[in-house]
């Protein structure tokens, strides 16, 4: 015979405030652990979100990231001609040479200043870009001192707002506009000018990199192969998509350090749930008797304790949620390790954070119910009818 | 004062009861100890070692990835209290294979002659360091990367250029070690930039590290440095060597906002931990508080009885978790170098303070009600109260 669920529900009922607090506790460690996989979730939908999968980033060989690269304009002229490229209306190949730098910029997050991509473009490298819409303003005027910034910049870096202007290279860029993309990493950067920019700092022929749009993913593979295989170019060649994939690598930090704080937490949560159901068990010594002369065996009350410890647990999880569930979708920033760069992106909890953390809860509450469970079975009658 | 027996063994009575108690609440604070000791450390208590309160650090204002030119050398020598300027350039490229981030340690190219004048906390031999000055290809490394890596005096270290479009072929000249703080950094000589790069734009200062005269001509050069670029090619941003080091911070994330929030989460579960284990204690007692009322006793003796027997258990906790945090820490201090505070990481007084602080107010908190509530209830309902 198995005792009902409901027998659980009302023990649970009963005791509220020693139910509730028990459980705020466990929500508390769980809300610990969602949160921090909120960010990670966060910067890596931001970055699987981003690049474009026919797109490919080419740089100077040896080069992890494009602030890194010198990458040479003769080397451009070179490779925008290799087959496999797709081309405009006008026949023109879609290969943007592009030169990046970082500035710093003081944020509402930090006011001491976060390093930001700037990223000096052709009006190819506008239209390769196909994923970004202007939400505000215009786009820059080639051979001005021009910015249009990311919908992300604008949102966190109050001198990068339109009207505003920041001063870098030989002078000072007016901000005449904000672009918003799907692509999360692309919202981080500020968009200038390619042939204003390098002439501030003296890059005219050495620049950073160049994305090109393969025709189609055959295409794209065999562009790759090609790129990589010629020795002359002397070039590194990768998927747009892979090169944010390795970015993914700056939230390792907040994974290890909220894993291991959630862990600790939930030993100390394990230990509060195991108090709370040896004082079930210790007031309910009589009942216990008594269910076992009606003929409940050691079995169904071990499993009724461990049911309603685990009950408990998920009272916990779910509390912890619920609280978790505002952070959704604030935005904050993180160093990139490849771009030297802020990436912002918004924490997200994902359905599979909110089981995982379920899990985590349940997992508690069972390790913490198991000892009391079996304390309680193993009474034996008449001394639990005589006690309490 | 005469009651503490009494409240000890109320403590003891249900033993199983106070040690999860004193189990969990250790736990909670010993993480709650380090994050306080880690908050402590980057944002209140940090402080520069001894030989860095004489070093200052001059960027680009623009950004740490921008150069400045090689003539401001000449330019910031003069400025009064500046005692030596050494020029420095982070070469970055890959070392073996950028995948394994243990090959991930600092390189940056220096003039030789001065690094040992400006790093004053640097140990090594007189022989090495000649050796190192004399070699264009020569280099030092700190001994705790040596030891990782397996690098001896001698060895060949080969470092793919990226930023630069070159690859640096060095040999090691010297081991050094540091009083103070071993930065687990490669330097190579200056003369070797200079070779690769002869007439290039690219042969420019990443940064200057200059030696104060003493730790009081340190805000006022960092002031004349600024104004004297304020209005050239590249502006400078000049601070000492613990605040840049500092500026990198946030490339980690928003620091200050998660420790605040564990803080946060970790206190209010301490809260609700003797919250619940002082509920269970008084409410078992109702009938005895009862005994003791007929006996005479005060309700406030009762209530200082009960938040005395709270205040004890969470002491206790609190006294645990700061052991067990002092450990944490121990383990923190081996680990690898994000920042440098990281490698002092302790409980300082100021935290042990707050810890104990922390356990002392949750206590009185948690059981102020039902300690009340109890004291509070008529004499023969206690009686008869059965649970």
């Amino acid at each position: 015979m198995i005792l009902p669920l409901s027998y659980n529900l009302r023990n649970l009922a009963v005791r509220r405030t020693t139910t509730a607090m028990t459980a705020l506790g466990i929500g508390l460690t769980v809300a610990v652990l969602a949160s921090s996989f909120a960010l990670v979730d966060g910067l890596r939908l931001a970055l699987e979100a981003s690049g474009h999968p026919l797109h490919v980033l080419v740089t100077r060989k040896g080069s992890d990231s494009e602030l890194a690269s010198n990458f040479e304009r003769r080397v451009f002229n070179d490779l925008k001609f290799k087959p496999g490229i797709a081309r405009n209306a006008a026949g023109e190949p879609l290969a943007s040479l592009e030169v990046v730098t970082a500035i710093n910029l003081a944020s509402i997050e930090f006011p001491e200043g976060a390093n930001v991509t700037v990223r000096g473009v052709t009006p190819v490298g506008i239209e390769i870009r196909d994923d970004v819409r202007l939400i505000e303003g215009r786009w820059f005027t080639p051979g001005r001192r021009e910015a249009t910034v990311g919908s992300l910049i604008a949102k966190r870096y109050p001198e990068a707002r339109p009207g505003g202007r920041i001063r870098f290279g030989r002078g000072e860029w007016e901000i005449v506009g904000v672009y918003d993309s799907s692509q999360m990493a692309r919202n981080s950067e500020i968009l200038v000018d390619l042939n204003q920019v390098a002439a501030d700092f003296g890059r005219e022929e050495v620049l950073s990199s160049a994305l090109l749009r393969a025709a189609d993913p055959v295409a794209h593979q065999a562009l790759i192969n090609d790129l990589e295989a010629d020795t002359r170019l002397n070039v590194k060649a990768r998927a747009e998509k892979e090169y944010y994939a390795q970015q993914m690598s700056s939230g390792d930090l907040i994974r290890y350090l909220g894993t291991a704080v959630a862990l600790i937490m939930a030993v100390g949560s394990c230990f509060a749930a195991m108090n709370t159901m040896y004082a079930a068990v210790a007031r309910r010594s009589r009942e216990i008797g008594t269910l076992r002369v009606l003929g409940y065996s050691r079995t169904s009350i071990l499993l009724s304790f461990l049911v309603e410890s685990v009950l408990l647990a998920a009272l916990g999880g779910a509390i912890g949620i619920l609280l978790v569930l505002p952070v959704n979708g604030i935005t904050t920033g993180i160093g990139s390790f490849t771009t030297f760069t802020e990436i912002a992106f918004r924490l997200r909890i994902t359905p599979q954070t909110m089981a995982a953390s379920l899990l985590f809860a349940l997992l508690m509450g069972a390790a913490g119910g198991l000892l009391p469970a079996f304390q309680a079975a193993r009474k034996e009658i008449l001394a639990a009818l005589r006690e309490g | 004062m005469k009651f503490l027996p009494l409240i000890v063994k109320n403590a003891l009575r249900n033993r199983r009861r106070t040690l999860l108690t004193i189990s969990s609440l250790a736990i909670s604070l010993c993480l709650l100890g380090v994050m306080m000791a880690l908050y402590y450390a980057l944002f209140i208590g940090g402080q520069p070692t001894k030989s860095q309160t004489r070093r200052v650090v001059v960027r680009n204002k623009v950004s740490i990835t921008f150069p400045m030119p090689l003539h401001y050398r000449q330019k910031i020598a003069q400025v009064p209290g500046v005692e030596e300027v050494m020029v420095m350039q982070w070469f970055g490229g890959v070392y073996k294979d950028s995948r394994d981030q243990r090959n991930f340690f600092a390189r940056m190219a220096v003039e030789a002659d001065k690094l040992f004048r400006v790093y004053q906390d640097y140990r090594i031999s007189e022989e090495e360091k000649a050796a190192f000055i004399r070699d264009p290809a020569g280099c030092v490394v700190n001994k705790v990367l040596a030891e990782r890596h397996g690098f001896k005096v001698g060895d060949k270290i080969l470092i793919k250029g990226d930023i630069f479009p070159f690859d640096l072929d060095l040999t090691v000249r010297g081991i050094y070690t540091s009083d103070e703080l071993d930065d687990e950094t490669l330097w190579f000589n200056w003369k070797y930039l200079e070779n690769m790069l002869r007439n290039s734009p690219r042969l420019a200062a990443g940064n200057f590290i200059l030696l104060a005269r003493s730790e009081q001509d340190v805000p006022a050069i960092c002031r004349a440095i600024d104004e004297m670029f304020a209005n050239s090619e590249a502006p400078t941003k000049t601070e000492g060597e613990f605040a840049f080091g500092m500026s990198f911070l946030s490339f980690l994330g928003n620091v200050k906002m998660i420790l605040m929030s564990i803080c946060f989460a970790v206190t209010f579960t301490v809260l609700l931990i003797t919250a619940n284990t002082m509920a269970m204690s008084v409410r078992e007692r109702v009938r005895e508080v009862g005994v003791l009322r007929t006996l005479g006793f005060q309700q406030s003796t009762i209530v200082a009885m009960i938040l005395g027997e709270s205040v004890l258990i969470s002491l206790g906790g609190g006294l645990l978790g700061v052991l067990l945090a002092q450990g944490l820490c121990a383990m923190i201090r081996q680990g690898p170098l994000i920042v440098q505070q990281a490698k002092t990481l302790a409980i300082e007084p100021p935290v042990f303070a707050a810890i104990m602080a922390v356990s002392v107010i949750v206590a009185l908190a948690s059981s102020a009600v039902p300690a009340v509530s109890a004291a509070r209830q008529n004499i023969v309902d206690a009686l008869r109260f059965t649970d």
